[in-house]
C-alpha cells in the first residue's frame, strides 16, 4: 500500500467524479449516481513499480466505457485528479475497451480510505501509480503532461510488461 | 487500518547525500504554497512510495520530491521557493561584483 501523503477523508455526500473535455464541457456524477450505473465486477492482477504484483485480484466499480460513453472529445489524454492533490496522466485509448473502471469496493469490501476510497481508478494493465487513488476526475487533454510521478521521473505509459518505471525505459 | 505514518525531514540527509554537500535537513526551506519558513528536518516525509515526499508540516503541499532510479537520481524542488545552507565565511562563495 503505497502513498505520497495524507489519506484524503471524502464523505460520500459531498464525493463527486468530473470529467472534464478539452472544451471545457463538465460531466458529473454523485456517489448515488455512480452506484446507479451499471456495476462490472473485474478479476484482474495488479502490478506495483516497486515490484510486486497481486494476482486474481476481485473489484466491483463502472467501467470507464460507460463513463466516457456520450462524452464528446478529440482528446489523445487524459490527466486522473484525486482528491488531495494527487495526480498522474494516461493515453484515453487505455481507458477503453474495458481495461479501466472507477472501482469503490475491493474483494467484496467497501474500498477502504488507505487503499484509495471511496473510489479508486482501477487500470490493471499498466504500473499501478496510474490507477489513482481517492480519483475525483479525469481531465482530457489533446496533449501529453506528466502527473505527479511522471514530471518526478516516472514513466509516462508505464507498461508493466515492458518495464517501464522511469523514463527513457 | 492504521492510518499512513510520515518520517520526519531528518531523514533526508541519507538519501540526498548522494547530491548535496551539505545536510539538507540544517537548512532552511521556504514553503512555495503557504510562504513558511523552517528547516527542512521539520518537512513530514513520505517513503512507503515510489519515491521520497516531503510534505510541508504547516499546509501539508509538496515541497520536495526525490526518485531514485537505477542510474540517476531526480530531485524535484517545485514547492520549495528557496533553500538556505548554512556556508561558513571561510568557504568559497559567489559574491557580487
Amino acid at each position: 500500500m503505497l502513498s505520497a501523503g495524507p489519506t484524503p477523508r471524502v464523505p460520500l455526500d459531498t464525493w463527486e467524479f468530473v470529467i472534464t473535455t478539452e472544451t471545457g464541457a463538465e460531466y458529473r456524477w454523485s456517489w448515488s449516481e455512480l452506484m446507479a450505473l451499471p456495476q462490472e465486477t473485474p478479476q484482474v492482477d495488479i502490478h506495483c513499480v516497486t515490484r510486486w504484483s497481486k494476482l486474481g485480484t476481485t473489484w466491483q466499480g463502472v467501467s470507464l466505457d460507460t463513463l466516457l460513453d456520450g462524452v464528446d472529445t478529440d482528446a489523445d489524454y487524459v490527466m486522473a485528479h484525486s482528491y488531495g492533490g494527487y495526480t498522474t496522466n494516461l493515453p484515453l485509448e487505455d481507458l477503453r475497451g474495458g481495461r479501466a473502471w472507477v472501482a469503490h469496493t475491493f474483494e467484496g469490501e467497501e474500498l477502504p480510505g488507505e487503499h484509495g476510497g471511496p473510489a479508486r481508478l482501477l487500470v490493471p494493465h499498466l504500473y499501478f501509480w496510474k490507477s489513482a487513488k481517492w480519483v475525483r476526475g479525469l481531465r482530457l487533454m489533446t496533449t501529453d503532461e506528466p502527473g505527479f510521478w511522471e514530471t518526478a521521473g516516472y514513466h509516462d505509459y508505464g507498461d508493466p510488461w515492458r518495464e517501464q518505471r522511469y523514463q527513457g525505459d | 487500518m492504521t492510518e499512513m505514518s510520515f518520517l520526519d525531514g531528518n531523514m533526508l540527509d541519507g538519501p540526498l547525500r548522494e547530491l548535496f554537500a551539505v545536510d539538507v535537513s540544517g537548512a532552511t526551506g521556504r514553503c512555495e504554497n503557504c510562504g513558511v519558513v523552517g528547516p527542512m528536518g521539520t518537512l513530514r516525509v513520505y517513503s512507503h512510495a515510489p519515491g521520497l515526499v516531503g510534505r510541508c508540516p504547516s499546509c501539508a503541499e509538496v515541497m520536495l520530491r526525490l526518485v531514485r532510479s537505477p542510474s540517476w537520481a531526480r530531485l524535484d524542488l517545485r514547492g520549495t521557493t528557496f533553500l538556505q545552507v548554512p556556508v561558513p565565511l571561510d568557504q568559497p562563495h559567489p559574491r557580487p561584483l
